[in-house]
């Protein structure tokens, strides 16, 4: 099947796909906490919009509501408040020095075939293109994982995690025209709770040592060497 | 006929150049509140060098006086393989796309050995910079055009042209990764903020200008012709691989008409946006171009890799 006989709906979707791995690779190779934030803002507001897109052609109302609470927590409230903690911890001017960036991104790339060889049988036995889509959101989820690891900062990890739930949900809509209605509420909400959660780790962490560096956790020994 | 349309066609492009670099500066002029120099300012620039006495350092050898005849033809060979006005013009069928990048590889080896040959500190300076960032910039431009060409199955401009004319409007996610990345390459290789500043001659961060520091009269000329023309060959390559409607596919006196008008509104909106670009931006740091440059790399992987993901059949 090829993309050219394929609905207008199945490529806008496609696109979607690319655009959000498109959005992953950026913060992958981001080093400023500010500019990680507005991407992931960016992959929010892609998000809604393929949430809204597949509720709008697959006459799925409940998808609309789903869409309206990733506008609200994903684009808005979670970037709003990372960022309000990055400003009042004064981070917003330091630049991350990323080890080595060039091979980082090209480990996303190979992590990108490497989702896509996983989930090659699958689309074989699939007869709808939209299986191709998942591998896309297998890949930001691996690729939210390569950021934690990559990144220093706490914020950043955040910033992962939240990626990787992005990638999930992404799964959720493409694959299964949405999730039930109850699945998605308390999904949406465990992300609020953890934003909450991760504000007040970043407190913590702050006062015991000083720094969002989680580098320096390493250094915590009760013996002084 | 059609022989004599593609050196028209050849003609066009060499000629319009210049025009597309006075617009360009009018825009960034406008942008920057400066007063701006007329369009046709760039060409009053190449008449006035034409006239004046070319002054050639004692110890230039030979390579010094005929490079700049050099890359000039090599770049006029390469805008008659790129489709301006019509497809499937007789030139456009000879050679195809890897060999416009030989052409262009061609033209920035002769250019650096002119920088060389002078044995200034800036020349050779200048042609170590050109060579580290196209040896990075190549691959990525490489990338984008395979994308296009498996969509298309032919290394053909003109073919693949009218393919993607063809199909009609396909919302293609490895077009949109392949255009990012050839429109970074093209900024890198002509030589554009945030890689190269083209206005200034300022000594640390010069690249393009430090080469050709020494040419002065008609062979500063054809340099900067030739370089107006590349500019002006990689944005028709975007507009035309990638908004190809407009484009003459008959050879009647209306629809080439037609094709003119096309290219001439597409080239417009596309200087726009790289001086709104250039207004924004600032000039990076050398060591950072390699970053610049492999994001471009990655973009063209990126669309390679989707066009197999998403797109290509099985």
């Amino acid at each position: 099947m090829n993309i050219e006989q394929q609905d207008f709906y199945t490529q806008a979707i496609l696109s979607m796909a690319a655009l959000i791995g498109l959005a992953s690779f950026l913060m992958l190779g981001q080093g400023r906490l500010l500019r990680l934030i507005f991407v992931f803002a960016l992959q929010g507001l892609l998000l809604t919009m393929t949430a809204a897109l597949s509720a709008y052609s697959l006459n799925n109302h409940h998808l609309y509501i789903s869409a309206g609470l990733t506008l609200v927590l994903k684009v808005m409230f979670i970037p709003w408040m990372l960022r309000r903690q990055v400003l009042a911890m004064h981070m917003n001017r330091d630049v991350e020095a990323l080890e080595n960036k060039t091979l980082v991104m090209l480990g996303g790339a190979s992590l990108m075939v490497f989702s896509y060889y996983v989930l090659h049988p699958i689309v074989q036995s699939s007869s709808t293109i939209m299986v191709n889509a998942l591998a896309v959101s297998l890949s930001v989820v691996l690729l939210g994982m390569l950021l934690m690891i990559s990144h220093r900062q706490a914020v950043a990890h955040v910033v992962g995690f939240m990626s990787i739930e992005n990638g999930l949900f992404f799964a959720a809509i493409v694959a299964t025209n949405g999730m039930p209605m109850v699945v998605e509420l308390g999904i949406a909400f465990d992300v609020l709770v953890a934003a909450v959660l991760f504000g007040i780790f970043f407190f913590h962490i702050r006062t015991s040592i000083d720094s969002l560096d989680v580098d320096r956790l390493n250094r915590l020994n009760e013996v002084d060497q | 006929m059609t022989w004599l349309l593609a050196i028209f066609q050849t003609l066009l492009f060499v000629a319009l150049a210049p025009l597309l670099a006075g617009w360009l500066k009018w825009c960034k002029c406008h942008l920057q509140n400066r007063q701006a120099p007329s369009l046709l300012q760039p060409y009053r620039d190449l008449l006035k060098l034409t006239r004046k006495q070319p002054v050639v350092a004692e110890h230039a050898s030979w390579i010094f006086t005929r490079a700049p005849y050099i890359i000039f033809s090599a770049i006029v060979l390469a805008a008659s393989i790129v489709p301006l006005i019509a497809v499937d013009l007789p030139t456009a069928a000879i050679a195809d796309v890897i060999v416009l990048v030989g052409f262009f590889a061609f033209a920035r080896f002769f250019l650096a050995l002119a920088g060389l040959d002078i044995g200034t500190a800036f020349g050779g300076m200048g042609s170590s910079r050109e060579m580290t960032i196209s040896s990075i910039a190549e691959p990525a431009m490489l990338m984008a055009i395979f994308t296009l060409t498996m969509t298309a199955s032919t290394t053909n401009l003109s073919f693949a042209i009218i393919h993607v004319l063809n199909e009609g409007l396909v919302l293609r996610p490895s077009f949109v990764f392949a255009l990012f990345a050839l429109m970074l390459v093209a900024i890198a290789e002509t030589g554009r903020i945030p890689v190269d500043n083209p206005d200034t001659h300022l000594e640390l961060t010069m690249i393009h200008e430090a080469m050709i520091l020494e040419y002065s009269g008609r062979h500063l000329a054809l340099i900067e012709w030739a370089s107006q023309v590349k500019l002006m060959l990689y944005g028709v390559l975007i507009a035309n691989i990638f908004f190809p409607w407009g484009i003459a596919q008959s050879f009647s006196v209306q629809a080439l008409a037609h094709g003119l008008l096309a290219i001439i509104g597409k080239l417009a909106v596309l200087a726009i946006l790289l001086s709104i670009s250039e207004t924004l931006l600032a000039k990076m740091r050398l060591f950072r171009v390699q970053e610049y440059l492999s994001f471009a790399y990655l973009l063209g992987l990126l669309g390679m890799l989707s066009h197999i993901i998403l797109e290509a059949s099985r």
